[in-house]
């Protein structure tokens, strides 16, 4: 198996978020790889310690994603390949899945990419089924289950319903849930040779592709308005007296 | 303008957003919705009472089971003949992956999860938040067809009107040789959908933490909490029940086994905006606050009167769930006449 797991880096979940001149800033927030490509990354060495073969990371971002490739080859893949020009500044999703494509064809004889579900900083999700659209395979999205026999590929996705099951051929484009199962940590080893390890990057001439054109503008980011909430808190002599009063006032909100 | 909206339903049951985004194109113009699936002729006929001007019905039993790739093949070429200004599609699983593929066979882009739009002749700009909802973008797209996906309930459902009718066009699914075959599904344990709710009632850790309770003699201490946290949820579902609510979950519910992934609310798991969400025994992490800060009316019981969720809670209540909600339950009952 020749296996490709693309993954992101991202300012951490628990950033404080600002808009200043119009440029977003996460403050010293520490940038990590995007939680959900953890299960990707995990789901990728699974099949790789079912059915032999190779992991290797793929990112597109600046000098500084090095870190998030680290992460990955620290948590067990085989090699990792940067993505970085200074055309790839901001990039919507199609242009993205432009460049992750023309990156998978180079690697060659790619059996299945994995994907996170989707990057918190734009929470798009679209990335996986448009880089599967442009490499003309299927895309099973939000696995949860994922069982590889020869070229046969089974999975169970999560849908609003539940699980919808689903039979393919290889090669495949999977996006990740969590329904997955953790991701492992990082192996003391793992650290070692992440640390170590040469990291190539990868520049548009070397993909052999034109900068990607984004159509999606991103004209005004702003704060969102702060609500007015002042929390009412009720008070009584009871549980059943409390639960009385609060019930009578969300009635009267009349929502329900 | 002319928009295209996409249906999305399961069996033959639409999901409400799909009507909402009918609502939206109505406000825009003249709508047509295409409707993909087998035997759901009967769709069509609620589609022209929610507004609809035009359905496009591709009623084919290839098309009886969503697969990704036939659905767009079918979408896609529609549109590429059609020429709409606007392609819309709720926010689901089914729409969202829709629209992406879309957006790569019309050479467009796509304007995702989006709370609020305007336009200016056939050009729109809309607003949707990123980072979790942590900022809000306006954004636009250069290329046509603008395609967008529409958060769920963040638009109203248009009225519906009875025996309404519209122009019926039967067109054929797009044939190919599509790879991927559905051998089922497994439903999920019952109960309103998270997404379509107006009511959520959801517990965190708290829920596990009651000290009265003894289980069972022979479980060892993990086996213990989960006993414990499942008798917790029993309490959940109660007060859900009385209220035709939703159950919820934070992360720490989850990953601690109480309740499975389907129901956690917040950055990893579902974003959802229901009219009221009750919170128990849930602290308000910055990464559960992410998936349910647009609720209208947040409701937090909680035994620590610092517990950040009181920060963006209209109703709070400082106490123990466990003597709370089944007082609570109990007067909703009364209350509403259950
Ligand atoms: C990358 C990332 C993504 C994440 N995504 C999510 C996500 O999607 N959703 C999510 O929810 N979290 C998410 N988290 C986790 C989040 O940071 C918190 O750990 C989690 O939300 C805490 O859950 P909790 O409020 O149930 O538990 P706690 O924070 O432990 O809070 C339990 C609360 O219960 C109260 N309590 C205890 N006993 C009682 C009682 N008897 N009566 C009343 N109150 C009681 C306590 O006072 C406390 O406030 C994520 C974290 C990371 C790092
Ligand atoms: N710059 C990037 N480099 C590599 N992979 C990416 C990049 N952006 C997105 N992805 C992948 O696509 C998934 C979905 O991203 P998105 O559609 O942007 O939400 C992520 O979880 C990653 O697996």
């Amino acid at each position: 198996m020749k296996i490709v797991v693309c993954i992101k880096q991202v300012p951490d979940s628990t950033a404080k978020m600002t808009v200043e001149g119009g440029k977003v800033s996460w403050g010293d927030a520490p940038l990590i790889m995007n939680p959900w490509d953890e299960y990707a990354v995990e789901a990728a060495l699974q099949q790789k310690e079912a059915l032999g073969g190779t992991v290797t990371a793929i990112s597109i971002g600046d000098e500084s994603t090095r870190e998030a490739l680290k992460r990955a080859l620290a948590m067990g893949a085989d090699d990792a390949i940067l993505i970085s020009d200074p055309a790839l500044g901001y990039l919507d999703t199609q242009a993205t899945a432009a460049v992750l494509a023309a990156a998978i064809k180079k690697i060659g004889a790619v059996d299945a990419a994995f994907f996170g579900r989707q990057a918190i900083d734009a929470d798009a999700g679209l990335v996986p089924v448009q880089t599967a659209r442009l490499l003309g395979w299927p895309a099973l999205t939000l696995a949860s289950v994922i069982k590889i026999e020869g070229a046969n590929v089974r999975v169970e996705r999560g849908i609003e319903e539940g699980r919808q099951i689903v039979t393919s051929k290889l090669p495949v484009v999977f996006s990740l849930t969590k329904d997955f199962g953790e991701p492992r940590y990082p192996s003391f080893m793992g650290i070692r040779k992440a640390a170590r390890a040469e990291i190539p990057s990868w520049s548009l001439s070397g993909l052999g592709i034109p900068a990607p054109v984004s159509v999606i503008a991103w004209s005004e980011i702003t704060n969102p308005p702060v609500k007015e909430i002042t929390c009412e808190f009720i008070t009584g002599a009871s549980p059943e007296e409390i639960a009385e009063t609060l019930a009578t006032k969300i009635l009267a909100e009349k929502v329900l | 303008m002319n928009t295209l909206v996409f249906i999305d339903h399961f069996k033959g049951n639409a999901l409400p957003a799909s009507w909402e985004a009918v609502g939206v194109g109505k406000t825009l113009g003249n709508v047509t919705a295409l409707i993909c699936g087998s035997g759901v002729e009967a769709l069509a006929k609620t589609a022209f009472e929610f507004g609809v001007d035009e359905v496009l019905l591709a009623d084919d039993p290839a098309l009886a089971d969503y697969r990704a790739e036939a659905f767009a093949a079918t979408l896609s070429k529609l549109a590429a003949e059609r020429t709409p200004d606007l392609l819309l599609f709720p926010t689901t699983t089914r729409g969202r992956e829709l629209a992406g593929m879309a957006a790569i066979d019309l050479k467009t882009g796509v304007m995702v999860d989006v709370t609020a739009l305007e336009a200016a002749g056939d050009k729109i700009t809309v607003t949707r938040p990123i980072y979790a909802g942590k900022l809000l973008t306006k954004e636009t797209c250069s290329a046509k067809p603008q395609i967008i996906t529409l958060r769920g309930r963040a638009f109203p459902k248009p009225p519906q009107q009875a025996g309404k009718s519209g122009t019926l066009t039967k067109v054929p699914a797009t044939a190919g040789d599509f790879p991927t075959k559905v051998e089922g599904y497994t439903t999920s344990e019952s109960g309103v959908s998270l997404a379509d709710a107006n009511v959520i009632v959801s517990g965190g850790r708290g829920v596990s933490n009651n000290p009265a309770l003894t289980p069972p003699a022979g479980l060892d201490e993990k086996a213990a909490e989960i006993w414990r946290a499942q008798q917790g949820f029993a309490l959940v579902k109660g007060l859900a029940e009385s209220l035709g609510a939703a159950v919820g979950a934070s992360r720490a519910a989850v990953d601690g086994g109480y309740i499975s992934y389907a129901h956690q609310v917040g950055q990893t798991g579902k974003v959802v905006s229901p009219d009221v969400y009750i919170a128990l025994g849930i602290s308000g992490a910055i990464q559960h606050l992410a998936g349910m800060r647009t609720s209208k009316v947040i409701v937090a019981i909680n035994k620590d009167p610092e517990a950040p969720i009181f920060k963006l809670a209209r109703y709070g209540v400082v106490g123990d769930l466990f003597q709370l909600v089944p007082a609570l339950t109990a007067a909703f009952k009364k209350k509403m006449g259950k």
